[in-house]
């Protein structure tokens, strides 16, 4: 199931390594940043429990940049 | 951020002027405490958010985070200064201030572009009205049901999609479309939402929900185009990954490599550590790859919003990229090169006036609903009065006989007119004939066939200049036909006589031909029934989508209207979108590049490398949002 969350990022690598931090979180098939249109768009695994793999998203994110915002 | 900028600016010239006037001397520790003091504030001042977000990235493991690089190197020529106790804490304070306004700079250059682009695709509709006991009311366009009638002012934008019920008006579809002339539309007509009203107020009962409408759709791909990501930006993401930490590394090999070197072999004495740990420093100023991550990514949005204005909707970067290697462009006929209508195009050998001619075919066929007939009924231009009218006899496969104002009219083919006894010619032109009988005398045959739409014959052309070697047409139509309009367009290789199957064959032998597997092949089709094709192709083009899901779905680069000349624009929008990305990327490795040979060879300082990395940025921003401008192309 794909979904897709609204982002607040300030620079251009920063967009790419939160996307890398996005598929390496657990419960995540796939997962794209768009930095241009600030937007995340994540492919969940199935049965995967979007809000709280959400949750790790964000905090792996918030590992590679610290000032980055998901919205969900 | 200005604020901090300007404070720290300030502070720099009060402290040189201090230093340069000579009121308190460097010499001595009091002179030494005191300007370290001074400058350690300046330098806090501009670059405390950058040491905090270093000491978190340190604390997270990431030891190639820009900050920290960044502060690192600052810090380091500091350092250098306190041992050399030259008092020059100049560089560091002013590589840190160049470095936030460099971001300062960026993030309002890429927020403005951001906001342009938007701007351009601005057709999202924020309300719309609803009658309600004789006033009208805004509402959320999400919450109007399917069916619910809304009314749209002049001025305004159609919020959804539906069928007109009262009222006429012109729209504005540029839009969707581009096309500036504005459309006619009456009571019964679909409305497209996303056009602007301009002249009468329209009632429209809505066929769809506001998320299914047009508007919605095209602002759902748009967005998400730039998700699909080109092969471009792959390389620059995977570079980025590898350029940092390989500068990092360099730059410890610098500092320790050649004075090791020194301290063994060379005579003259001293390692000379300082210099090449200074140079070492302004390789991590140059380090950050953020010039060349972010002009990509922006280019390509900036391409795919300028092509939205235009009217030409591309799916993703990766369909840009593709399509800007096209080599070959395979096209459907009916409905993609001709109008796929049937139209009287001619009348010959006619013995009474030629509209009257029509007129009599028209009324005799006027109980058909077959294509020709249907044609007939249109270049006649009005409603046939059906009393004048009577003892119509139709003829299977022949044609059609009856009475109009008292004369016996015959309507149909060659066959229907030797069984009149009549001896009539094959006609030279390619199309269907029908030939028309009055009391018995031959009058005249009527031409009917599919017209080429007025641009065709230019967008081939124009493809040939664009660089395309080869132009290829498909149909199902016969052999006859597609020849002549094969000919006359100036169509490399034309196919007829294919079923759907076939098209799909003739494309894969095509793509096996290619010479370069980086050539690309275009298929170009009008969407409804060419879905297979479209697929198979490297780029499927999908004409006059306009309220076409459809075609929308099965397509990678979608044409609101008809026009067949924006497939040439489509490819001129996509060589000149690669262009700037191929420029900033070669610009940007080459200033790098270039200033870490130079930095390791010392010619340079780091002054010259936080203007190469800032610099380069700017450019490189400035040069991505020309990919916007594409209406003159």
């Amino acid at each position: 199931m794909k979904k897709t969350y609204k982002i607040d990022v300030d620079c251009a690598n920063c967009a790419n390594l939160m996307e890398q931090a996005a598929r390496k979180t657990a419960g995540v098939a796939d997962a794209s940043v768009n930095f241009m249109a600030l937007k995340m768009t994540v492919d969940f695994e199935e049965g995967a429990d979007e809000k709280k793999v959400m949750k790790d998203v964000f905090k792996a994110c918030r590992k590679v940049e610290p000032d980055c915002e998901i919205d969900f | 951020m200005l604020i901090r900028i300007c404070i720290c600016a300030a502070l720099l010239i009060m402290v040189n002027v201090i230093r340069g006037i000579g009121l308190i001397g460097t010499e001595g520790t009091f002179g030494f405490v005191f300007y370290l003091a001074l400058y350690v504030a300046t330098y806090l001042v501009i670059g405390y958010d950058i040491l905090v977000k270093a000491g978190k990235g340190i604390v997270n493991g990431r030891p190639f985070d820009e900050c920290f690089l960044m502060a690192f190197a600052t810090l380091g020529a500091f350092a250098l200064a306190v041992i050399e106790r030259n008092a020059d804490y100049n560089e560091a304070i002013a590589v840190m201030l160049f470095y936030q306004i460099g971001e300062l700079f960026q993030n309002y250059a890429v927020g403005r572009s951001r906001r342009n682009i938007s701007d351009l695709m601005d057709i999202r509709p924020d309300y719309a009205n609803i009658e309600k006991d004789g006033e009208l009311e805004q509402v959320d366009p999400d919450n109007v049901e399917i069916g619910t009638v809304i009314v749209v002012k002049p001025g305004e934008k159609v919020p959804i999609d539906g069928v007109m019920v009262e009222g006429s008006s012109s729209l504005n579809t540029a839009a969707l479309t581009g096309e500036s002339v504005p459309r006619d539309v009456a009571e019964g007509d679909e409305i497209v939402s996303g056009c602007i009203n301009l002249t009468g107020v329209l009632r429209i009962r809505t066929t769809r929900a506001f998320g299914e409408s047009t508007v919605s759709k095209i602002l759902e791909l748009v967005e998400n185009a730039s998700s699909r990501k080109s092969r471009s930006e792959q390389f620059i993401a995977k570079f980025a990954r590898v350029y940092t930490p390989a500068v990092v590394f360099s730059a410890i090999a610098l500092a320790i490599l050649p004075p090791v070197f020194r301290i063994i072999f060379a005579s003259d004495g001293g390692a000379m550590w300082s210099v090449w740990v200074y140079r070492a420093l302004t390789f991590l100023v140059i380090s950050c790859p953020c010039a060349l991550v972010v002009s990509i990514p922006l280019s390509f949005f900036a391409g795919i919003g300028g092509a939205s204005h235009e009217g030409i909707l591309i799916k993703g970067s990766n369909f840009l990229e593709t399509l800007s290697q096209a080599r070959t462009v395979v096209f459907d006929k009916t409905g993609t090169l001709t109008q796929g209508v049937f139209e009287v195009t001619a009348v010959h050998h006619a013995t009474l006036d030629e509209h009257k001619l029509i007129e009599y075919a028209a009324a005799v066929e006027c109980y058909s609903s077959h294509p020709i007939s249907l044609s007939l009924q249109k270049a006649y231009g009005q409603a046939v009065d059906r009393s004048r009218v009577s003892d119509i006899e139709e003829i299977s496969g022949h044609g059609v006989k009856g009475m109009v104002d008292g004369h016996e009219v015959a309507a149909g083919n060659l066959k229907l007119m030797r069984s009149l006894g009549l001896e009539v010619g094959e006609c030279h032109s390619i199309g269907t004939i029908v030939h028309v009988a009055i009391d018995g005398q031959y009058c005249g045959h009527i031409v009917i066939s599919d017209v080429v739409k007025p641009n065709s014959k230019a967008a081939i052309s124009a493809l040939k200049a664009a660089g395309i070697q080869k132009t290829v047409m498909l149909t199902g139509d016969a052999k006859r036909i597609a020849d002549k309009v094969g000919s006359d367009l100036k169509v490399d290789e034309v196919h007829s006589e294919l079923l759907p199957v076939d098209k799909v064959s003739q494309v894969e032998k095509l793509l096996s031909e290619k010479k370069n597997s980086k050539d690309a092949l275009v298929f170009v089709g009008d969407g409804i029934n060419d879905a297979p094709v479209l697929t198979r192709a490297d780029i499927g083009i999908a004409m006059g989508a306009m309220g076409s899901d459809a075609a929308i779905e099965a397509a990678d680069v979608v044409l609101m209207d008809d026009d067949p000349l924006k497939i040439a624009k489509a490819l001129r929008i996509s060589r000149k979108c690669i262009g700037i990305v191929y420029q900033n990327i070669a610009f940007a490795l080459t200033v790098k590049f270039g200033c870490l040979i130079l930095g390791a060879l010392g010619i340079t300082n780091m002054w010259a490398a936080i203007f190469a990395d800032v610099g380069v940025m700017v450019l490189a921003v400035l040069n991505a949002i020309r990919a916007l401008r594409v209406s003159k192309l």
